[in-house]
């Protein structure tokens, strides 16, 4: 079932992106992907491990050039052809992997390309933004002079996070921001998605997490096999989301929670 | 909410809200981060001092006059030229990248000089000039093939090696040597000129003051932004025994000829370099490129552009560094630039904490890893060694070097240090 955007998704498409393909050699990695995102809206991208999703976030944040297809940015068609354009233009971006250079520290990274007077650099007003960013996202983080490196993997994920938000960006994209977090943290980061909302951003989240995408996505956007495969609503059934994502009704997450009733009523 | 309290606790700094962290204050504090730092493998000037300290023990044991005033002024003579060439490798280093042409670059450089001033009468300057932008389009052509074709930096600079060998006796003819006039202002910079005491010593006082006039600025700026601040006491310390080891230097040096003006302008190029490195968008992009190519490239860095500006910074240094040897030695000849003057520039700036993994690393490696490198070939040189013996020594400091590089990179690593 397809639902149309309805609810706070109706502001003015800030992202529309038309047949956009992603070819690897050989592996087709997006096919004809639709995506439109509005200002005020979270969209959620979910989908199987390798559906494409982090593809199609590279391709939107200028790391990877699609094979076919148009991105139409505030309503001009415009070429992403690298990082920095796309960072330019408003379009900041949570990797999986992070991209984070180890050697550096929480300063330097949360700043590295955009570094306050680069002729002689404002270290002091960079670490004064640098705490106040990462407080807004409850961090947990010793110093903020020490290496990438001696920090923990969720640390990281927020350093990674506040350097998307350092820009003050039109969109902005999590490519599973809250894999590695904390409870009290990942809940921060899901106030901070609406707070970005609620400022008339536009997000797009990444998330396997099925109770964190219900929680703040407008709209879910399934993908499979590099396909798009449907538009939903938090309101969707758990039960229908899984079926979207992997392509039948009858999968491997029904069998197993048919199995666990069964046990269920077995041992009654 | 807890978390609450803890962001906005009133009175506590910004930057002191996590009470698991040990904070090191004052000056105990400061050398208990040290060792534990040096214990993590970030063994930062360490190495150095401790290879210093060794090699004039040993030197001078073997024989007294390596500590003579004079030859410790030869010795500075001596050293900036390869320091020279050393700071540009320190630049292609933090990339990850390497150069091996520097010393045909340098003695290119050197007949190049010989070729336009000595024989076709050009003004110096003139000379020096088309010599720099040789170097700069010697880094742009090697910076192109990396970016473009994506070849190893270390075959085509070694291509590079051989072609500019070959441009170099092309250019210097079938005579082989062309000798520079002694009286001429450079070769007498590059022999005599000796700056005067008085500016010596005040030169010897500044790093000091200005490391104290540092500190309390930025002390006063921190406090301003509700940020800890170090203690003055750490600052104060350090200043006083910089300044006490540096005018006890000049002291000492002025007993015999005073402190060089080449070896005055190499370290104003390593000053340079330094707050380039440390102080600036560019120096801030090299670390990144050299860390982690890919992250730098999507925090919207030019990676290509860095890559380029780090490849002509080298042979521009390298070319630097061939006028200064030929001043140094009053010709352009077939031999400048050939034998161990790569291996030393590399070794210098690798034994002066610069890795060969890209990412880490500083101006002052190439600074006092050229004192280590020139320590030991005058010391082998006083006792009257031959070059093989020298070149198989140096040849073991480089691998010894090299193996306390990685190393300490291993154990970095474990500490979670990078
Ligand atoms: N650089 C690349 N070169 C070749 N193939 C690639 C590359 N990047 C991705 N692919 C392929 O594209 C497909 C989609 O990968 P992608 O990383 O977008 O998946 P994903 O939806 O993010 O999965 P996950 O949930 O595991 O993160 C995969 O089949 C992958 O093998
Ligand atoms: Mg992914």
């Amino acid at each position: 079932m397809t639902l149309e955007a309805t609810g706070p998704g109706d502001g003015e498409p800030i992202l529309r992106l038309r047949g956009i393909g992603k070819q690897f050699g050989a592996v087709t990695a997006l096919e004809d992907i639709e995506l439109d995102v509005h200002a005020g809206e979270v969209v959620a991208l979910v989908g199987d491990n390798g559906a494409g999703k982090s593809t199609l976030v590279k391709v939107l944040a200028g790391v990877h050039q699609p094979t076919s297809g148009t991105i139409e940015y505030l309503g001009r068609q415009v070429t992403l052809d690298t990082p920095g354009k796309a960072l330019e233009m408003g379009i900041a971006t949570v990797f999986q992997d992070l991209a984070l250079c180890e050697n550096l520290d929480v300063v330097a990274n949360l700043f590295l390309g955009h570094e306050i007077s680069p002729w002689r650099m404002d270290e002091v007003q960079m670490e004064v933004r640098a705490w106040t960013l990462l407080q807004e996202l409850a961090a947990r983080i010793p110093s903020v002079r020490e290496p990438i490196a001696s920090l923990s993997g969720g640390q990281r994920q927020t350093v990674a996070i506040a350097r998307s938000l350092l820009l003050d960006p039109h969109i902005i994209m999590l490519d599973e921001p809250t894999a590695a977090l904390g409870v009290a943290q990942t809940a921060e980061v899901l106030n901070l998605i609406e707070r970005v909302r609620d400022r008339g951003h536009g997000v797009i989240l990444i998330s396997h997490n099925m109770e964190d995408v219900r929680a703040v996505a407008d709209r879910i956007v399934v993908l499979r096999l590099g396909k798009n495969n449907g538009v939903y609503t938090a309101d969707t059934s758990h039960q229908e989301l899984v079926s979207a994502i992997t392509g039948a009704s009858e999968n491997s997450v029904s069998r197993r929670a048919a199995r666990k009733l069964e046990e269920v009523g077995e041992d009654k | 909410m807890t978390q609450d309290t803890q962001k906005s606790a009133p009175g506590l700094q910004l930057d002191r809200a996590d009470t698991r962290v040990r904070h090191d204050a004052g000056l105990s504090g400061a050398l208990r981060g040290f060792v534990d730092q040096v214990r993590s493998g970030d063994l930062g000037m360490l190495p150095v001092v401790i290879g210093l300290l060794f090699i004039s023990t040993v030197f001078s044991a073997l024989n007294p006059v390596f500590l003579a005033p004079n030859n410790l002024v030869n010795l500075l003579f001596d050293a900036a030229a390869v320091g020279l060439i050393a700071l540009g490798v320190v630049c292609v280093l933090l990339l990850g990248e390497i150069d091996l042409s520097i010393g045909s670059m340098s003695g290119l450089a050197s007949a190049i000089t010989g070729v336009l001033w000595v024989n076709s009468g050009l003004p110096l300057p003139i000379a020096i000039l088309a010599v720099l932008l040789t170097g700069a389009l010697v880094g742009l052509v090697y910076g192109y093939l990396r970016n473009q074709f994506e070849m190893p930096s270390f075959v085509a600079t070694l291509a590079g090696l051989l072609a500019l060998l070959g441009l170099q006796l092309y250019i210097l003819g079938p005579t082989g040597s062309i000798n520079m006039p002694f009286t001429s202002p450079l070769v007498r910079f590059g022999q005599i000129l000796i700056m005067p005491a008085w500016l010596s010593y005040l030169l010897a006082i500044a790093p000091g003051a200005l490391l104290v006039y540092g500190g309390m600025r930025r002390n006063q700026q921190r406090s301003a932004a509700n940020l800890s601040s170090q203690g003055m006491s750490v600052v104060i310390t350090k200043a006083i025994f910089l300044t006490v080891a540096l005018v006890f230097a000049v002291y000492y040096l002025e007993q015999g000829r005073g402190v060089p003006w080449m070896f005055g302008v190499f370290v104003l190029l390593v000053l340079i370099l330094n707050y380039a490195l440390t102080r600036t968008k560019w120096g801030r992009s090299m670390f990144a490129v050299g860390g982690n190519a890919e992250a730098a490239r999507r925090s919207g860095i030019n990676v290509k552009r860095i890559r380029l500006t780090a490849f002509v910074a080298c042979s521009t240094f390298a070319a630097l560094g061939g006028v200064f040897a030929a001043a140094r030695l009053a010709s352009a000849s077939q031999q400048a630039g050939t034998g161990d003057v790569n291996l030393n520039a590399i070794a210098a700036a690798v034994i002066g904490g610069t890795s060969l993994f890209g990412g880490r690393g500083s101006a002052w490696s190439a600074l006092l890893g050229v004192l280590v490198i020139m320590a030991i070939s005058n010391g082998l040189t006083l006792l009257n060694l031959s070059s093989s013996l020298r070149y198989m020594i140096t040849g073991g400091v480089l691998a010894i070097a090299v193996i306390v590089d990685s190393l300490a990179r291993r154990s970095r690593a474990s500490h979670g240090r990078a």
